[in-house]
């Protein structure tokens, strides 16, 4: 890449970070609130909506500089827009790409649906099985209610 | 788990079955044996159930083990604000086995989980009940000579019955064909057909119940049908009078039908089934002593003694 063109795309290239792609109009802010982007106060973020995209027709990007995630605050996104790409950027080169996808275990990160479920009443973190990934349907492991991807809140 | 629990009927493989129905035919032949001497049983009833607690009780109390617990739990400290993860720590610090009934759901699991001693659910809300299902079991075997092959007839509330849905995963293992006898309002839910269906068990959905399907069967279980389960006040009215059994529906039956109930009936077996032999809930409910005190033994590792 030349110096001139890097210099074009400087408000959407990054150095080192994420750029998170493919993300659902519709949820890019909530994955924003996912990820809790509010809390970062130094980093540099960039949020576009409604991009082009041959995939999937319209798009969401956010792009973070210098930060990296865990795992756990990705698998937060797969709950709610399971086909986003992740990508880690060092030194304005991806490094690596890897789609987010649910884990078969989820604790403490969403709410049971039953209010006679023993986690909606006991200081304890909730703990789902996801019985079907690619639905996104869950299943509590205390009270054994199983909970569609429509219906999934976040604590 | 960090030690041997009883919390659902799910967790049993088909040798966990078989071996712990073993077990309670020779409790039957001899239910007085000293094999719990010198241990305590906590009975922690978080909601009052009579029968299933009474049955626990003299299970351990003919087990020579002693019983310490309560009944209610507005007597305790759960009341004042407690949470159950302290109770079950505390009673763990007295007791060789929690025996526990809780109105929520999923309770069992996390005392489980919890606690180094075993848990024994003894219903945990609507979730699960595993020692009735085992027992239901238990009197089947009994009452047919065998588990396998046989023809279930299920009859009453589908949807919310906790005993009918858990009776199909423990019957999973014994090539069953089921029978569903339900009104509209309370029929079997899709996750228990979809198990069904992947677990390759053939069944047929039924809103009447008629003689035809009693004729074909060797099990009828019945379950009582709730007037507060319903929405639709007048479909209640309209259906309660459908799901009864008589005694004049079984002449046509089969030599081997036999007829449970979870119990606590209230009008859906005519009081003129109880004079028919093939009226078999009361000894059904006495099988539950004998399948708990093989539980018992189950979850503490003495297997060996029996």
């Amino acid at each position: 890449m030349s110096a001139q063109k890097k210099k074009a795309l400087q408000v959407a290239t990054l150095e080192n970070g994420t750029a998170i792609d493919h993300i659902p109009p519709e949820h890019l802010f909530k994955v924003a609130f996912l990820l809790e982007l509010e809390k970062l106060d130094t980093n540099t973020i960039t949020i576009g909506n409604n991009f082009q995209s041959k995939k999937m027709g319209r798009k969401g990007v956010i792009k973070i500089a210098d930060k990296f995630f865990k795992e756990d605050e990705l698998n937060r996104i797969a709950l709610i827009a399971p086909n986003v790409i992740l990508n880690e950027i060092r030194d304005f080169e991806v490094v690596r790409k890897c789609p987010v996808s649910l884990p078969d275990e989820l604790k403490g990160l969403v709410k049971c649906n039953n209010p006679r479920c023993i986690t909606n009443n006991e200081p304890m973190p909730t703990h789902f099985t996801v019985i079907d990934k690619e639905k996104g349907t869950l299943r509590c492991r205390y009270c054994e209610r199983k909970i569609n991807k429509e219906d999934i809140i976040i604590k | 788990m960090k030690s041997k629990s009883l919390v659902s009927i799910d967790q049993c493989t088909k040798e966990d079955i078989l071996r712990i129905l073993d077990n309670a035919a020779r409790f039957e032949a001899n239910p007085n044996r000293v094999l719990l001497e010198g241990k305590v049983a906590a009975t922690l009833f978080f909601e009052p159930s009579t029968r299933t607690r009474l049955s626990f009780e003299t299970a351990v109390n003919r087990l020579g083990g002693r019983v310490v617990g309560f009944q209610d739990a507005s007597t305790t400290s759960s009341s004042k604000g407690e949470t159950l993860k302290d109770t079950i720590l505390m009673v763990s610090n007295y007791a060789d086995l929690i025996i526990m009934r809780h109105y929520l759901e999923g309770a069992a699991r996390y005392a489980s989980e919890v606690t180094g001693i075993p848990v024994i659910n003894a219903g945990d809300g609507a979730n699960q009940h595993p020692s009735q299902t085992l027992l239901d079991l238990y009197t089947i075997r009994q009452t047919q000579n065998r588990l396998h092959d046989l023809q279930i007839t299920i009859v009453g509330d589908l949807k919310y019955g906790r005993t009918v849905h858990s009776l199909i995963v423990g019957m999973s293992h014994f090539n069953p064909s089921f029978h569903f006898v339900a009104p509209e309002e309370l029929r079997m839910p899709d996750e228990q057909k979809h198990f069904c269906d992947k677990q390759g068990i053939p069944y047929v959905e039924h809103t009447d119940f008629t003689e035809e399907i009693i004729n074909h069967s060797d099990i009828l279980y019945m379950t009582r049908v709730q007037r507060e389960r319903f929405t639709d006040l007048e479909e209640y009215e309209r259906v309660k009078n459908v799901y009864i059994l008589r005694k004049d529906m079984l002449s046509q039956s089969k030599a081997n039908l036999r007829i449970l109930h979870p119990l606590p009936r209230v009008n859906e077996i005519a009081y003129d089934v109880d004079d028919s032999p093939k009226a078999y809930f009361i000894q059904q409910a006495r099988n539950g002593l004998f399948v708990r005190q093989a539980i018992l033994c189950d979850v503490l590792g003495i297997n060996h003694l029996i």
